[in-house]
């Protein structure tokens, strides 16, 4: 493999013995680190793995609009594959990135996905955001056997052998922020809200479960609005009526801006009216506006006020990286895990190949994590905390309330 | 209704009202822009959500300016905002006829993908320029909260907003269409291009302005929107298929009919989702327009003339 790398630079320079044999000694000579792994015995599955370089990929949407949630993501992982390269690599060699835009459109994904895997023969991919996008690579990764760590916070009820969720699963979410609430708020009633799509359905389905059966408490209501929705007006006088404890939501995207801003102009405010949130975050907050956000709560697995050595270096450098106004979310934090994690993983099973780290995968931990510690379970999610933040005016949250560690489990018996 | 007292179904009663009112000038405000341009010029704009994002990042910038560098400014900058939103609108409507729909005047189905085009192309661009993330036009304090009239009768002061500058875009408009004899010129073009040229009026130039009012109009409305939605670069295409559905509904020649479409579909819309649930009432009011048209494929009013 190297004397083959060499003699295919040989023809980029004049063809004369002395030179080629002086280039082939520089590629062995750059390459010392790798030596204790040689690529023939890291990478026996024609990934794109050389003496000085492997490839990984990254597929977000950078255009389209699922950008605006996507971007946090894509500068973490360049962050964390930096910060892994400045370190010298894994296993000696350093990390290179292919990105390719998955443009909001599932599609596409799929297809840069299959893009990825047979004709960059990446060794990762860090990627998706939304479930639609993961469905519509999962075929593919599972097909080439490929290997994608995903970030989002999501619905669970998936499980792949080609797969590392970085988020939370949604009873890792959902439970101990309602029992948060429920004890702190002494909460009884609960009015659910959501976009109507795969997510919110699924949680609030978790969280209909949990409040009735577990909390013995009454879901007032369950609704739904169309992605985009922008007047909530009158489901706002319906809350007033029903007086409900708790306003439990998942409403996303354009219509997570509306709804804050049209409840704070009805008057429904902190001070009369608790909310829990699980679809919002620093970069929604950017949006909302701190001032409309004030006083609710969110309930997530990591803010970026936590208050950690971990986490004031991983803001620290994020924020040199990407400028100091950029903020911070859940997922971005989780996006950031996914390269460490897979450097940890393939260091454990001293090679590149797809199914050794997968078999390296379970039970590594990092405790350099900002989020504080994490650990791979077999079912290929992260134990990791659950953390109700309270928001402020400047779109920060204040933790009011950590868990233990919680163990994932995304087919939960009882609630599907 | 059971369980609850007089008092609190009244209350109730009177915000329901006036949120459905709230509604209607929302779907009004967005759909006046387009009433012109689909209505009178029959172009189909899909690029006209692009507009509103216009005067909502116009309002974004003004007001982080006038917060960096003149606090004492940002309690006007609201009405500055709307008002260089309409005239950015209008500039880019204008240079957008002139380069591109002016060319597709007689090939109507064209202009949807032309137009389709230009908003995706848009949209870029204020990603590129603005960032992915959705941005927060800081709001002077007197535009956020509630009047609080009664104990339970609370009218959010930025629906009133919205309101107000309905009206006054409305009346506007309507001074403009059928008391100007830039309005006449427009009619009448719309009417017969060919018996306007004859008589000396420069249909080019009509057109050009149709169209950029038209886009002005979107302006304001994104502006305006800023107060109670998201600004964002998709923001504005949020509200493209409310819209042409209240034009089309209508009846795409009539501005009245533009009008009493936004009240029927925001009321029916209001109504039912205070009595099913969201989703469920979007399909309704859907399904009702659906049969409606079908009964009446020219809309409610139909003033147009075939040419």
């Amino acid at each position: 493999m190297r004397l083959a790398l060499a003699s295919r630079r040989s023809f980029s320079l004049p063809r004369t013995p002395a030179l080629a044999f002086a280039a082939a000694l520089l590629a062995s000579a750059s390459v010392a680190g790798a030596a204790d792994y040689p690529t023939a015995k890291v990478n026996t599955t024609k990934l794109a793995v050389t003496d000085q370089v492997v490839k990984v990929g990254i597929l977000h949407s950078v255009t389209g609009t699922m950008a605006i949630s996507e971007t946090g993501s894509v500068e973490a992982e360049k962050l964390a594959i930096k910060q892994i390269n400045d370190m010298g690599g894994i296993l000696g060699r350093k990390i290179e990135i292919i990105q390719e835009d998955g443009a909001s459109d599932w599609p596409t994904f799929a297809e840069k996905a299959k893009k990825l895997l047979v004709q960059d023969r990446v060794a990762t991919v860090f990627g998706c955001w939304t479930s639609a996008s993961r469905k519509a690579v999962l075929p593919v990764f599972e097909k080439e056997n490929g290997l994608l760590y995903y970030p989002t916070f999501y619905e669970g009820l998936e499980q792949s052998k080609n797969v590392i969720y970085t988020g939370q699963e949604a009873t890792q979410q959902i439970l101990a922020g309602l029992d948060w609430i429920a004890k702190e708020k002494n909460a009884k009633t609960f009015y659910l809200i959501g976009s109507d799509y795969i997510w919110p359905r699924t949680s609030m389905k978790i969280a209909r479960k949990h409040i009735e059966n577990v909390l013995k408490g009454t879901v007032v209501a369950e609704e739904y609005f169309p992605l985009g929705h922008t007047n909530f007006g009158s489901v706002i006088n319906k809350m007033k009526l029903k007086k409900p404890d708790v306003i439990y939501s998942a409403v996303v995207g354009g219509s997570n801006v509306a709804w804050y801003k049209q409840l704070k102009a009805a008057g429904v405010t902190a001070e009369k009216q608790t909310l829990l949130t699980i679809s919002v975050t620093e970069d929604e907050v950017l949006g909302i506006g701190g001032e409309n956000m004030k006083g609710f709560y969110s309930a997530m697995k990591y803010f970026q006020s936590l208050d950690n050595p971990n986490n004031q270096k991983f803001v620290k450098a994020f924020k040199e990286m990407w400028g100091a106004d950029s903020v911070i979310g859940d997922v971005t934090q989780a996006a950031y895990l996914g390269p460490w994690l897979w450097k940890e993983a393939v260091e454990k099973a001293g090679s590149f190949d797809v199914d050794k780290v997968v078999a390296a995968s379970p039970g590594i931990e990092l405790k350099t994590a900002p989020e504080g510690y994490v650990k791979i379970h077999p079912n290929h999610h992260l134990w990791s905390k659950l953390r109700v933040g309270q928001w402020d005016a400047n779109g920060q949250a204040k933790v009011v309330y950590e868990s233990e560690l919680i163990e994932p489990n995304p087919f939960p018996a009882g609630y599907q | 209704m059971a369980g609850y007292t007089w008092s609190e179904i009244g209350s109730i009663f009177a915000m329901q009202g006036f949120s459905g009112l709230s509604l209607f000038c929302v779907f009004l405000l967005m759909a006046l822009g387009l009433a012109i341009i689909f209505g009178q010029m029959g172009v189909i704009n899909m690029a006209h959500g692009e507009f509103l994002t216009i005067g909502a990042y116009t309002t974004y910038l003004l007001s982080r300016w006038a917060e960096l560098h003149a606090p004492a400014l940002l309690d006007y900058m609201f009405f500055v905002a709307v008002i260089v939103g309409f005239l950015l609108a209008f500039a880019v409507g204008y240079l957008v006829e002139m380069g591109l729909i002016r060319h597709l005047y007689k090939r109507p189905l064209d202009t949807l993908l032309a137009t389709w085009g230009l908003s995706l192309i848009m949209q870029q661009t204020f990603r590129s320029a603005f960032g992915a993330r959705e941005v927060s036009p800081t709001l002077p304090g007197w535009l956020l909260g509630s009047l609080s009239l009664t104990d339970s009768i609370e009218i959010p002061i930025n629906g009133l907003v919205v309101m107000g500058l309905t009206f006054v875009t409305t009346a506007a408009v309507f001074l403009f269409m059928f008391r100007s004899r830039w309005g006449l010129r427009v009619r009448a073009t719309v009417q017969n291009r060919v018996m306007s040229g004859c008589v000396g009026i420069d249909t080019t130039r009509v057109d050009r302005m149709t169209f950029a009012i038209g886009c002005g109009t979107a302006g304001i409305a994104g502006a305006a929107f800023t107060t109670i939605a998201s600004t964002g670069p998709t923001s504005g295409s949020l509200y493209i298929v409310d819209t042409f559905l209240v034009v089309v509904f209508g009846g795409a020649a009539s501005l009245l009919g533009t009008i009493a479409s936004a009240f029927t579909i925001a009321q029916a819309q209001s109504i039912l989702e205070f009595f099913s649930s969201g989703s469920m009432a979007k399909v309704m009011t859907l399904l009702a327009v659906v049969i409606i048209l079908m009964l009446r494929p020219q809309g409610l009013f139909n003033l147009r003339i075939r040419r």
